[in-house]
């Protein structure tokens, strides 16, 4: 099966990319101060930084992997936003926004500056520096094999020409220029993807023909089969999930990651900048239904009549019409199976394994004619370049303002900073290009530096927590604190294994398996709960017995010492803690309805 | 001042909703819509849907004030960079 992008869908990705490099151009000329650039002057309306909030962390995995979940463990990937995301996204917005926003903190690292000292700033500025351009690098990497394998195109042309457009148009607007696209590409995302899941619901004969289809319990139960981890697809059990994911994992990237708190930062007022997540939970709660659906019913839908074999309801054999395209044989649905170098369908205890990652793109391909085709690849291209714009933005303003204006040149001139801030794009999707041939060329280092970065993230919420609410907290205690949690999570990672898995990556390093996961999200949520909790105690008792700060200091830093943030002159509706209650109403409801 | 990034959202549906829709009525009875959409010309119907998506933000963009100011306008912007002068991270 292989899609034919005829001049049209072409046409709809050339004025795409105009209108991108349009809005780079249009706002060069505000980019005067280096506020502007890095903060957008702090001057947009809540209802752009919520979406640009959604959307800079819409990027390929989003798109790509929560389709490849839903085919994998069905209607339980909804967890990742439920009982995930949208939590977090109203933690953050109620109780710490008034502390990044009202502090007058430029960046995330830079918080943990005034809040704690100079080697926690220091430590999250390096290793959030390091984790936004390697992953952007590995996104890219995914991208260019994805466009490669779906349509042809070349590999390095299609990584060079993506990483191009979101250089210009980061470059000449900065922050706005990548907020203002992000919300383009969010609208354009939600427009490509409405159609494919009415078309695909349609054809399986909507949710109810969806089950049918499925056969199988588990895959359309969020909460039903989570009492066991042998019961459910995922391997995971309540405990694991809730605190894992829900707790540590979500609160941990939604809180502190400075690739979504810069977006709600740029907001122009307090009131906005609390509302910027919990304006951005409303779509994102409905998300599940636009990116895992298309994955569950890309596992049961037949190939249709693109099919030239016989088709049936759960295996489709395909014979090729043409040369290159993706051959389904073997796979399941329109799934096609994992190939090896050399072509061959990968096999796992006696079974194809499939690739799952190809389930959003080939549902694409069955779907939508030329025409709406180009919609959809503009809609897969824009998940791909928020996502890299959203991760140089970020990584620009850490460098700057985190270890260029910090460590290396301090006192100098705004316009001097400006000028770095705009050097920092270039070199950093730089060194990002360079490690998208890294992972092309040795995919094990990847898989390595990113094992590395969650090591890292896993216990940074705990830190938060307790510099936001417990005065006592000292920066001794929260960097030895972040330090201890690090280790905890590679020492559990190296001494657990998930079952079925090779001594490796994966775990075990360390010669001796303690421990065996029934999957590797097992692994990695209690990975999470270890790290926090060394973390959090280690942190308490390190305070304890090193002098802390004076109250004067940590005024506007803490929550005791911070004046509640007043709402007044706002509606009723318009209130942050309104908005918030209405979310928690309707997560309580899907949770229900696909309980 | 500024610009609403409604205009160009709104700019770009609009054309993106002519083109697919036009091309919905050029290929109208095509096998492509049996090959892929379920018989369904839907290229005509999400083409209507792209434009008035793109209208109703055309309109809402020049009502409204989605822009962003330079930090030298707005009051926080200001007052981020005071405290950068108070902090002496800046010249």
């Amino acid at each position: 099966m292989r899609p034919e992008p005829q001049w049209i869908d072409y046409s709809i990705i050339v004025i795409y990319f105009v209108f991108v490099l349009g809005i780079g151009v249009l706002l060069k000329k505000y980019m005067k101060t280096s506020t502007d650039f890095f903060l957008s002057g702090r001057s947009i309306p809540a209802w752009i930084t919520g979406l640009a909030f959604l959307s800079a962390n819409l990027g390929a995995q989003e798109v790509i992997g929560m389709g490849a979940s839903g085919a994998k463990y069905g209607i339980a990937t909804a967890h990742f936003y439920w009982v995930g995301a949208i939590p977090a996204m109203i933690f953050v917005g109620i109780f710490m926004m008034p502390f990044y926003y009202g502090s007058r903190a430029r960046s995330v690292p830079e918080y943990l500056k005034l809040r704690f000292d100079e080697k926690t700033r220091g430590f999250n500025a390096i290793s959030f520096a390091a984790m936004t351009v390697f992953s952007s690098g590995v996104s890219m990497y995914a991208m260019g094999k994805l466009l490669q394998l779906l349509l042809g195109w070349d590999f390095n042309a299609a990584i060079i020409v993506s990483a191009l457009i979101v250089l210009a148009y980061t470059f000449l607007g900065g922050l706005t220029s990548a907020i203002y696209n992000e919300v383009l590409q969010f609208f354009l995302i939600v427009i490509g993807f409405i159609p494919l899941v009415f078309l695909g619901l349609s054809d399986v004969g909507g949710w109810n023909g969806l089950k049918t289809r499925l056969a199988s319990e588990p895959m359309v139960h969020s909460w039903k089969y989570m009492n066991s981890p042998d019961a459910n697809p995922m391997g995971v059990e309540w405990f694991g999930m809730v605190m894992g994911l829900g707790f540590v994992l979500s609160f941990g990237y939604w809180c502190t990651d400075f690739l979504v708190v810069q977006r709600a930062m740029a907001a122009d007022s307090m009131t906005s900048a609390r509302r910027t997540p919990l304006i951005a939970a409303f779509p994102k709660m409905l998300f599940p239904f636009l990116v895992i659906l298309p994955g569950m019913i890309a596992g049961v839908v037949a190939a249709g009549a693109m099919n030239s074999g016989t088709a049936g309801a759960d295996t489709t054999v395909m014979t090729q019409a043409r040369g290159g395209g993706i051959s389904l044989e073997g796979g399941k649905g329109i799934i096609p199976p994992k190939l090896d170098d050399a072509g061959r369908p990968v096999m796992k205890e006696g079974k194809v394994e499939l690739d799952y990652d190809l389930a959003t793109p080939m549902m694409l391909v069955r779907y939508f004619p030329a025409g709406l085709l180009g919609i959809g690849l503009c809609a897969l291209l824009a998940s791909f370049m928020s996502g890299m714009a959203g991760n140089t933005t970020a990584f620009n303003t850490v460098w700057t303002y985190d270890i260029y204006q910090s460590y290396i040149n301090k006192g100098a001139s705004d316009q001097h900073y400006l000028w770095m801030g705009r050097m920092a794009t270039v070199f950093g999707l730089a060194i990002s290009l360079a490690a998208a041939y890294i992972a092309r060329q040795f995919n094990n280092i990847m898989d390595v530096l990113q094992l590395v970065f969650a090591f890292v993230n896993a216990p940074l919420f705990a830190t938060f927590l307790l510099g936001m609410f417990w005065k006592r907290a000292t920066g001794h205690g929260a960097f030895f604190g972040l330090l201890g949690g690090t280790i905890a999570a590679s020492a559990h990672h190296g001494l657990t294994l998930p079952a079925g898995s090779a001594v490796g990556v994966k775990g075990g390093f360390f010669g001796t398996v303690l421990h065996t996961y029934p999957s590797e999200m097992a692994q990695n949520f209690w990975t999470a709960i270890f790290a926090w909790t060394t973390c959090f105690v280690l942190t308490i008792l390190i305070s304890l017995v090193t002098r802390p700060r004076q109250d004067e200091e940590l005024k506007g830093l803490v929550y005791s010492l911070t004046p509640k943030p007043k709402d007044e002159g706002l509606a009723w509706y318009q209130k942050p803690v309104t908005l918030a209650l209405v979310v928690m109403a309707l997560l309580v409801v899907l949770n229900a309805v696909f309980w | 001042m500024g610009l609403d990034i409604r205009i160009p959202i709104g700019l770009m549906f609009v054309i993106f909703g002519v083109l697919v829709g036009g091309y919905g009525l050029a290929t109208g009875g095509s096998e492509i819509y049996q090959r892929h959409s379920l018989g369904m010309n839907i290229n005509l119907w999400w083409g209507l849907a792209m434009l008035a998506f793109g209208a109703v933000m055309l309109v809402l963009g020049r009502r409204g004030t989605g822009a962003m100011r330079s930090s030298e306008i707005s009051p926080e912007g200001r007052a981020i960079e005071e405290s950068e002068h108070q902090r002496g991270v800046e010249e």
